[in-house]
């Protein structure tokens, strides 16, 4: 086990440890624990580890090779960033949520069983919501149990996916399923996955949860579930057909609603869904190139997105407004902030030099390689609405354009502390240090010899002018039409309307039955039950008022004391509860592992 | 630092302008006669500016498309795709 610690354990277990670690201790200690996950990560060697005997059933919690590396290592990279941009936030609950949750993330990279996967798949699941929660806004409480709904509806299907095939075939393993027969399970599991991939129409959770998170929360949130979600189709779904034209379609999906939204959290979370679109189809192409293009991209994205959350979070975390309608021509107040979201914003518009343009491209390039010119020029179509937005209306809108703050909101905005400012520069430097020396993201790249062909590619003549054509002149027509884009202060209606308004709808159409048949009921039982009832009450009073008063009120008492006692218990404390059963739940596998 | 950049560039916002355009122009030009378009896939990828056209129409389609898409009344009644922010408020 010497060679092999399970870099999820070691945060799960510092989440545990975090609330003894007070006073000075605490910052060091805040840093040291995702260090230690990481060099964990670094440490490793290809190989299984961790193989643990439960009831009929072999789990793996360590399989360690090139495709799990990749995300091993910019997961726990991004949990060190994502930290240090916390470290101002007093509340140990907070880092302990995030921990887990990264620690979920851990478990679904490394496991090789999916009894092993839905544990973790459910971890993160009820770990991310205390990011919502914790915002403690009225709203974030809904917010968050819609989260939670959705995330355990999809856990559910998944679940029902691996049981299926367990039925049918015996096996739990976790890797590539036949997808050139696909079956019910094989579609079942497919959702599973693709419910945490954000893809539409079971997307809406996303932007919903994140325009929602607390400040640091969000930037955990932006990098861990999609990304994971994006592994586990790599490794059980690479080259499923249909991937390919979900992927597409939820490129230009996030696209058009970021066109839309006003608050700019959301639009960010919008183009989350876009650019997870490029990894999905990289997926269903499923080409060594493609799968290298989509982990490429998943890294990249994890940093930009990262840092673009960073960026608009720490405008949130200053002025306390994140819409657009609200703010305006900060240039001058918070200049860092700016410089920094701009680098996010040119990364994931796959800028020459920046990070979005070595890996992005690799995806279209796959696909043209396999002569589906129809998804890479889509693909390429909705690349030109990332730069759009993410690299135009976020920062034009927010640092420049219009001044919409009010006088409280201008005078409170400055740049964010150092630490903030320190975690979005060390994001910055990567960005275009993985944008500008490609061996650094390549050489870790599952399949070497795609990597080494695809790195001859990118920087070559066309490929730049290509680029730099469809960027500025997509700038030109921003310019151009820019009155049409002025902020207006409206939200957008998708799909969790269902589940929202649908959802009041189901509760209406549940009660009116059950109300009407309540209403017959009594009816009924007045005519019928009450009077022979009332006679028989009439000897039960006399003997309750003689005989048993005194022995009944004495129950009656401690029944409603313990009831009281109850109710403080649940009252308004589900989220504690939620949050110790995970714990639990955490410390038994730890024991379990290690025991 | 910054501010003062960006201050010095607004006070000369007509000359930034037009040294953008001569950027885009020059742009097309080193399309047109330098770059090798052995790499492109589809014949209609080597016509001159081609990309150049494509991120333009690109764009002016994305926000004319989603504009519309979220202004429209849907099915004839007052609901909208960007509704009032108090939409989902009891």
């Amino acid at each position: 086990m010497t060679e092999f610690i399970h870099p999820g354990f070691v945060l799960i277990i510092g989440a545990l440890l975090l609330p003894f670690i007070m006073g000075p201790a605490r910052k060091p200690f805040l840093m040291l624990v995702p260090i230690l996950a990481f060099i964990s990560v670094l440490n490793m060697q290809h190989g299984t580890y961790g193989v643990v005997n439960f009831m009929d059933w072999e789990l793996t919690f360590g399989r360690v090779d090139a495709l799990s590396q990749v995300f091993g290592y910019i997961m726990t990279l991004m949990c060190i960033i994502g930290s240090m941009y916390g470290l101002h936030v007093k509340d140990p609950k907070e880092h302990m949520a995030a921990w887990m949750y990264v620690g979920g993330s851990l478990g679904v990279i490394y496991c090789a069983d999916y009894i092993t996967l839905f544990i973790f798949w459910e971890l993160m699941a009820f770990s991310s919501v205390f990011l919502v929660w914790f915002r403690k806004r009225k709203q974030s409480l809904p917010t968050g149990y819609r989260y939670l709904l959705v995330h355990t509806a999809g856990g559910l299907i998944l679940l029902a996916g691996f049981v299926l095939r367990y039925k049918a075939t015996g096996a739990l393993d976790f890797n590539l399923l036949d997808v050139d027969h696909p079956t019910l399970y094989t579609y079942l599991i497919m959702v599973g996955f693709i419910l945490n991939a954000a893809v539409p129409p079971f997307h809406a959770w996303l932007p919903d949860a994140y325009g929602e998170a607390t400040v640091s929360g969000a930037v955990f949130m932006c990098a861990f579930t999609t990304k994971t979600a994006v592994y586990a189709l790599a490794r059980g779904l690479a080259g499923l057909d249909i991937l390919i034209v979900l992927g597409v379609i939820m490129a230009l999906y996030g696209v058009v609603y970021a066109v839309l939204e006003n608050d700019s959290r959301r639009l960010l979370a919008y183009h989350i869904i876009s650019q997870v679109g490029y990894m999905v189809a990289g997926v269903g192409i499923g080409t060594q190139m493609a799968i290298n293009g989509a982990c490429a991209h998943a890294f990249a994205h994890i940093l930009y997105k990262g840092l673009l959350f960073m960026g608009c979070g720490s405008v949130l975390y200053m002025t306390g407004k994140s819409k657009f309608s609200e703010l305006g021509g900060l240039y001058k107040k918070m200049p860092w902030a700016f410089v920094f979201t701009l680098i996010g914003g040119l990364s994931i518009s796959a800028f020459p030099l920046f990070s979005g343009f070595v890996s992005k491209s690799m995806i279209v390039f796959a696909g043209a390689e396999q002569h589906l010119y129809w998804a890479s020029f889509l693909l390429t179509l909705a690349s030109a609405g990332t730069f759009l937005h993410t690299g135009l209306k976020v920062p034009y809108f927010i640092w420049f354009g219009k001044n919409n703050c009010s006088k409280e909101t201008w005078e409170k905005a400055a740049d964010p502390p150092w630490n903030m400012m320190v975690a979005m520069a060390v994001a910055s430097f990567l960005c275009i240090f993985i944008g500008s020396y490609t061996p650094y993201l390549y050489k870790m790249l599952p399949y070497q010899n795609e990597a080494a062909e695809y790195a001859l590619h990118v920087y070559s003549s066309y490929h730049v002018a290509e680029s730099l054509q469809i960027l500025l002149f997509t700038a030109l027509g921003f310019f151009l039409l820019i009155k049409k884009l002025a902020p207006e202060p409206t939200i957008s209606i998708d799909m969790d309307w269902f589940y929202r308004i649908g959802g009041r709808g189901f509760y209406w159409l549940a009660r009116k039955p059950i109300q009407t048949f309540d209403t017959w009921f009594s009816e009924v039982y007045r005519n019928v039950g009450l009077r022979p009832l009332m006679t028989t009450s009439k000897f039960w009073s006399w003997f309750d008022w003689h005989g048993i008063d005194g022995f009944v009120d004495g129950i009656a008492r401690l029944v409603r004391s313990t009831g009281t006692k109850l109710r403080e218990v649940q009252n308004g404390k589900l989220q504690y509860n939620i949050y110790y059963a995970t714990s639990i739940l955490a410390v038994l596998i730890v024991a379990y592992v290690f025991g | 630092m910054i501010v003062k950049l960006i201050d010095y560039l607004r006070d000369r916002l007509k000359t930034v302008i037009r040294v953008c355009y001569v950027v885009l122009a020059l742009l097309v030009v080193y399309d047109v006669t330098f770059v090798d378009k052995h790499s492109a896939h589809l014949a209609i990828e080597t016509l001159p500016g081609f990309w150049a056209v494509f991120g333009f129409i690109a764009c002016v389609l994305i926000i004319i498309l989603s504009k519309w898409y979220g202004h429209i009344k849907w099915f004839g009644s007052n609901f909208r795709i960007m509704s009032p922010e108090d939409f989902y408020d009891d």
